[in-house]
């Protein structure tokens, strides 16, 4: 079993679950055991120490109340199901990820922040209850108010606490399914930066680096502020186009592809198209489709498989505003300088987490995907000190790698977490290679 | 949502063929009835249905062996369906069925008795009303026995020649019956065997011909989903008998 970037592998023993009511007995049944959405975490945090309970058969809607929006759904709904039944109707869910194959258990289990995080916060400020399957099988209803300690730990808590098997969130109403886009374009880190904290009134805003350019060019990027398009500005649209639906997927790559492919050339002339076709769109609005605009990797159903057999790691760290710029500009000035170039890094401004374990924290956090090589681990554990030292953290959903030590650094309410599995008993039960690995 | 307001019995509406089904029909704006063996299961699927489409959706509990409640079941439906599907079906284990008469004949009376005798119950409404359609899932394991299923494959074959002889009286009479055979799926049935993917089909790709067939009105009375099933079938239907014997297929 592996997670989305095919690094590690481990054996782990997949039990299938399509019924709510047997999961009680198959968790009571099982130790060592983890729950699994659809594996788009990259590492080994939905990998089972002995086994993994694969929820994706949870798929069922359980409701939805039109007068406030609000949506139940079992623990392995996947986003892409809702956006289909629910944008036509002119609803969207409240955070959404950037790959809409996962399943909602993962999503609050890794409380996925989205591009408009440092508004909205994350998947799991939307939730106002969720049912956990615990330790000997017994189902409890957590929210702010019952369970809340439960409630707070399930919530960014890697599937450690327990099963998700419900979760109930409201959708946001929107007015068509487009979004209204600005490009502003950068010359390097800095004004990257100083862009997203102008952008901060914009619902969603993300930025695209170029990581292979050094010097005074060194983090030049692409920022793509949104908002949902009104009435108003899709004009007059027939219905059916202001919810317009894509096809999913169109192009998947049926092999791996040699490691030779990704090579400096490739990637620089590739960024250097992306990034002038941006550019031509700067200063005007224009509409984009949602499918494009939240999931422009989803085209290319298989992706992964870009980077080849060896598989790739995602680094993703966040860190505080203060020493964002120094910080960061350390990291990319090592990757350009590596010649271990990922296409593009991904830059967002992130708020609060609410979750004891919850990733986003008040600062700025930078994405970049890097095939597996020797030399790319020893130059991560670098990266990963500084990160720490300046009060920054590192994504679990997108671990693979990390040492204890940079971990327990990152996550100051670690010990509380810890206190809560060994009351619920979940230390013994639910355990992942992420949880071993770490030491949690 | 349209207002069509037609109705769609589907009877095995806890399957994976049967949800596909329920969806594609609800999504056109059908009112669906779906029937299973156990209440709660349906009406999990009932919600999800609703709750995604918008359309209405009734449950009623229906054990395809407990023919003694037919009558009573198609006496309370009402309004009478536009349409009936009917996707109940099991597997079972042939070599089981080789040793356990009692498993032997649920297989039988799963896949031939009971869709038959309820499915020919509505028949007789259909035809006094005089429209409707009335889809049987059967399987390509009825166009001939094999020594792997052949328990499966004679329930089925049964079921075969029932709506074959049901359209033969029925023709002319406004009330159509459709034999669909799926050929291999990707479901609960068929979980964990290695499948070709030239022959197999997902779901929502049976859901989608039944329903364009049965309500669009084009392609044949005997459906094969994939359409390469059809000549692979004839041809499997000719190999002579002492040859066929020893192929052990
Ligand atoms: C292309 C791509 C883009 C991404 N972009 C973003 C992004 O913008 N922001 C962001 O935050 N993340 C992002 N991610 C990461 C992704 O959102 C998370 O990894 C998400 O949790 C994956 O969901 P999943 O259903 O596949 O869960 P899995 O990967 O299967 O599991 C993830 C975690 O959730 C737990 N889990 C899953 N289901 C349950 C359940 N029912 N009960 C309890 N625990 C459960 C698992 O134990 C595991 O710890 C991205 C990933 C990809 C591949």
């Amino acid at each position: 079993m592996e997670g989305w970037g095919r690094y590690p592998h481990h054996e782990s023993e997949a039990i299938d679950c399509r019924l709510p009511e047997a999961l009680a007995g198959t968790v009571a049944a099982c130790v060592g055991l983890i729950g699994r959405g659809n594996g788009r975490s990259y590492g080994d945090a939905a990998i089972g120490e002995y086994s993994t309970l694969m929820c994706r058969g949870l798929s069922r809607i359980r409701s939805f109340d039109p007068t406030n929006a609000t949506l139940t759904v079992e623990g392995g709904v996947m986003l892409s199901d809702i956006l289909r039944s629910f944008v036509p109707r002119g609803y969207f869910p409240p955070v959404v990820p950037g790959t809409k194959f996962v399943t909602v258990g993962g999503m609050i289990a890794s409380d996925v922040h989205g591009k408009n995080h440092h508004r909205d916060g994350g998947f799991g400020d939307h939730v106002s209850e969720l049912k956990l399957v615990v330790a000997g099988g017994e189902i409890l209803t957590c929210s702010r108010t019952r369970n809340p300690e439960l409630f707070f730990a399930t919530v960014g808590g890697m599937g450690m606490t327990g099963i998700i098997a419900e979760a109930t969130f409201r959708l946001r109403p929107i007015e068509s399914g487009w979004i209204a886009q600005k490009t502003i374009v950068t010359k390097n880190l800095g004004e990257a930066l100083k862009a997203l904290q102008q952008t901060e009134d914009a619902t969603y805003s993300v930025a695209w680096i170029d990581c292979l350019l050094q010097g005074a060019s060194l983090g030049r990027s692409l920022i793509f502020a949104g908002e949902h398009a009104s009435l108003d500005e899709v004009g007059g649209m027939p219905e059916a186009d202001r919810f317009a639906a894509k096809n999913e997927g169109r192009f998947s790559l049926p092999f791996d592809l040699p490691q030779w492919v990704l090579n400096k050339t490739s990637v620089a002339a590739f960024n250097e198209l992306y990034f002038r076709a941006g550019a031509r769109k700067a200063a005007k609005t224009s509409l984009v489709h949602w499918d494009k605009y939240f999931f422009p990797l989803d085209g290319i159903l298989e992706w992964n498989r870009l980077y080849g057999r060896r598989g790739f790691l995602q680094h993703q760290c966040v860190v505080p505003a203060e020493d964002a710029l120094a910080v960061l500009s350390g990291i990319l000035e090592r990757f350009a300088r590596s010649g271990k170039g990922s296409f593009l890094a991904v830059l967002k401004k992130l708020g609060r987490g609410s979750g004891l374990l919850s990733f986003p924290a008040p600062g700025y956090t930078l994405a970049l995907d890097l095939p597996v090589t020797q030399e790319v681990f020893r130059l991560l554990d670098e990266i990963d000190e500084q990160v720490v030292k300046a009060g920054g953290r590192l994504y679990l959903a997108k671990d693979a790698r990390q040492s204890r030590h940079t971990f327990e650094a990152g996550y100051p309410r670690l010990a509380a977490f810890k206190e809560l599995r060994k009351i619920t008993g979940a230390d013994r039960h639910f355990n992942s290679r992420l949880a071993k690995r770490l030491g949690i | 949502m349209t207002g069509i307001c037609k109705t769609l019995l589907l009877i095995g509406g806890t399957s994976d063929i049967g949800r596909a089904t329920a969806l594609i029909y609800a999504e056109a704006g059908w009112n669906l009835l779906l029937t299973g063996r156990k209440l709660s299961a349906v009406q999990r699927e009932a919600d999800d249905i609703s709750a995604r489409t918008g359309a209405n959706v009734l449950v009623h509990e229906l054990d395809i062996l407990a023919t003694s409640h037919f009558e009573d079941f198609v006496g309370v439906v009402s309004p009478l369906p536009d349409t009936v599907v009917c996707v109940v079906g099991e597997l079972g284990e042939q070599s089981r069925a080789e040793r356990q008469l009692e498993h032997a004949a649920m297989i039988m009376r799963t896949n031939f008795e009971g869709p038959a005798l309820l499915l020919g119950l509505l028949a007789e409404r259909f035809a006094a009303r005089g429209s409707g359609s009335i889809v049987g899932i059967s399987s390509v394991a009825g166009d001939r026995g094999r020594a792997s299923n052949y328990v499966y494959g004679a329930a089925k074959a049964g079921l075969t020649a029932y709506l074959s002889g049901l359209r033969s009286r029925l023709s002319g009479s406004g009330v159509r019956v459709l034999t669909v055979k799926p050929g291999f799926v990707r479901t609960r049935m068929t979980h964990g065997m290695k499948l070709p993917p030239l022959l197999t089909a997902e779901p929502r790709e049976v859901a989608q011909k039944i329903f364009t067939v049965a309500e669009g009105g084009r392609g044949g009375d005997v459906v094969y989903v994939r359409r390469i099933w059809r000549p692979l079938m004839t041809a499997i239907r000719l190999i002579p008998e002492p040859i066929f014997k020893r192929l052990r297929l």
